[in-house]
């Protein structure tokens, strides 16, 4: 459990803010995907912690990147922290994506959608550090619901669909036209579960390895309330908080 | 410096304060935060002679200062307990008490009678109280006759501490506690979760895939705190109070208004350390009014002028 004190706080579109964090010492390792939970303080409604993924994590200025939707009362009072507010988290927690050894040839796609993107800009930047190239396929409802692509670009290609067609190829990510040109041979996805579903059962068919990344409703985070729960093939119920959130699709019951 | 020692049955515990079930998992959970050892006790995540896989998601709701849960007991049974979980906690310097549930009076008293045989637990806390599991649970905690009947069945074959959890779901808990009571249980710890429910409007369909669940949270605690107090009027076993404790202050509360002794739930999910919190509060606030120990709280609630 840390305090940690906001650097900067911008906000990227109407819907989504990027909290930039730090800490008087330096932060702990961080996996990526992974994630942390955020006290809310001062909001009336709000009660538990929120669970955010680690957007990024930046060593040289001992930071820790949250991309936040604004999606209800906690996560709009987070988008009001002002450049030296105090936020209290624990981290890191959950388990993060399997990292491949270090050049490791293997062609790995990370897929996401909406803000379901965050996760994958840390994970891409791992990626690349031991070079690893990874690719990276983004969707979302309309152009400015698409961030950061800037940044993921700085660690491999970047393809893109917007349901509205406003930006890249229109439709859904499963539907971009790269999965039909190009062989990957590990895909690594975050966003909404349909989203996943569909990417997941596109892996199946062509028999490509998949890692998926869960937002559970969630209380604790730590593997004590047990509310987070998904199925697994063997129809047991494990936590996303710690046996997740990311899970091999084989190991959840959802192509079953 | 007060003592803080509380005697609830034949049970030492070295400050009032302990954690609530199904809340602080099985103590290890929380290691990387804190010392759980200075925790007067530890009331371990409900157990049931048979693994139960609990509800379907999704099983929690947030509420106002609250939240619902549903999770139905999710457990992998008693002996898979004593042969994997026991090894691993019963060193713990504190109390490590199980919470003890069934669907039937069997069932209830086969757990007990397996649970008994672990050394190092001390007590059990029976679980007549749970608001999320079709059969058993609450259906026993809700008439005094379901309650005496588990509680004498229990009692029999159960030597160490019997703590009774009650439910809040009740025309009037003084007496189903007398009930307890009369059937010889050491204490009761109250309340558990007060049976709710959540819409989500957008989608017109209930947040819980069980439609009800159980809530918790500081927005109980006013109805704890009442119900403690007029239990404490009705029996003469100890209290455990719980329902909403997130400071030092809420447990003071709970004492004054007559429990012995306090656990703390929800509020763990929240700040993981709040248990050391209000150690140290409750330890604060007795010298500041100079009691020589924690126990002249216990029902110091000046009523009236």
């Amino acid at each position: 459990m840390l305090d940690l004190e906001v650097r900067e706080n911008l906000r990227l579109h109407q819907n989504y803010c990027l909290l930039k964090l730090t800490g008087k010492e330096q932060l702990p390792e961080m996996r990526p995907g992974q994630f942390v939970q955020v006290r809310v303080d001062n909001s009336a409604k709000t009660f538990l912690r929120r669970p955010i993924s680690i957007n990024f994590v930046n060593r040289r200025d001992n930071e820790l990147w949250l991309l936040i939707q604004l999606v209800g009362e906690g996560t709009r009072k987070l988008a009001t922290s002002k450049p030296g507010d105090i936020i209290n988290v624990l981290l890191p927690l959950g388990n993060g994506f399997t990292m491949p050894a270090a050049n490791d040839n293997r062609r790995f796609l990370l897929i996401g959608g909406g803000v379901g993107t965050a996760p994958l800009l840390y994970l891409g930047a791992c990626l690349k550090a031991i070079n690893v190239q990874p690719q990276f396929l983004l969707g979302a409802r309309s152009k400015g619901d698409l961030l950061q692509l800037d940044l993921f670009r700085q660690y491999g290609d970047v393809y893109v669909t917007t349901e509205d067609g406003s930006l890249g190829e229109k439709g859904y990510v499963t539907d971009h036209s790269v999965l039909k040109e190009k062989h990957f041979d590990q895909i690594c996805t975050c966003g909404p579960k349909p989203m996943m579903l569909s990417v997941a059962r596109y892996a199946a068919a062509k028999q490509i390895a998949c890692e998926v990344s869960l937002e559970n409703r969630m209380a604790c985070g730590i593997g004590a309330c047990l509310c987070c729960v998904e199925k697994t093939r063997d129809d047991h119920h494990v936590c996303v908080c710690t046996d997740g959130p990311v899970f091999n699709i084989n190991e959840l019951s959802w192509l079953v | 410096m007060a003592s803080l020692e509380v005697k609830i049955g034949n049970l030492l515990l070295k400050n009032p304060v302990t954690t609530a079930s199904g809340t602080f998992g099985y103590g290890i959970e929380y290691m990387d935060f804190m010392d759980i050892s200075r925790l007067g006790g530890i009331i371990v995540k409900g157990t049931t002679i048979q693994p139960r896989e609990g509800n379907p998601y999704p099983r929690m709701a947030e509420t106002p200062a609250g939240m619902l849960n549903a999770v139905g007991l999710q457990n992998k049974g008693a002996a898979y307990f004593a042969e994997h979980i026991y090894p691993n906690i019963k060193d713990i310097d504190t109390n490590m008490i199980v919470n003890v549930s069934g669907s039937s009076v069997e069932t209830y008293v086969e757990c007990a009678e397996t649970i008994d045989a672990l050394e190092k637990i001390p007590a059990i806390e029976l679980n007549i109280s749970c608001p999320n599991v079709k059969q058993g649970g609450m259906a026993f905690g809700v008439t005094c006759s379901g309650a005496a009947e588990v509680v004498r069945a229990v009692r029999k074959v159960y030597g160490k501490t019997l703590i009774v959890k009650l439910s809040p779901n009740v025309t009037d808990i003084t007496e189903i506690a007398r009930a307890v009571e009369a059937e010889g249980a050491d204490a009761v710890s109250m309340i558990n979760t007060m049976l709710g429910m959540a819409v989500d409007v957008e989608k017109r369909k209930p947040i819980l895939s069980t439609v009800t669940g159980g809530l918790s949270g500081p927005c109980v605690k006013p109805v704890a705190v009442r119900m403690v107090w007029q239990t404490s009027k009705a029996v003469k076993i100890p209290i455990i109070g719980l329902g909403g404790i997130s400071n030092w202050q809420d447990a003071v509360e709970f004492m004054l208004a007559g429990a012995s002794a306090i656990q703390i739930g929800t509020y763990n999910f929240i700040d993981p350390t709040v248990s050391l919190k209000v150690i140290d509060g409750i330890n604060e606030y007795c010298d500041r009014y100079g009691f020589k120990s924690v126990t002249e709280l216990t029902g110091a609630l000046e009523v009236g002028a």
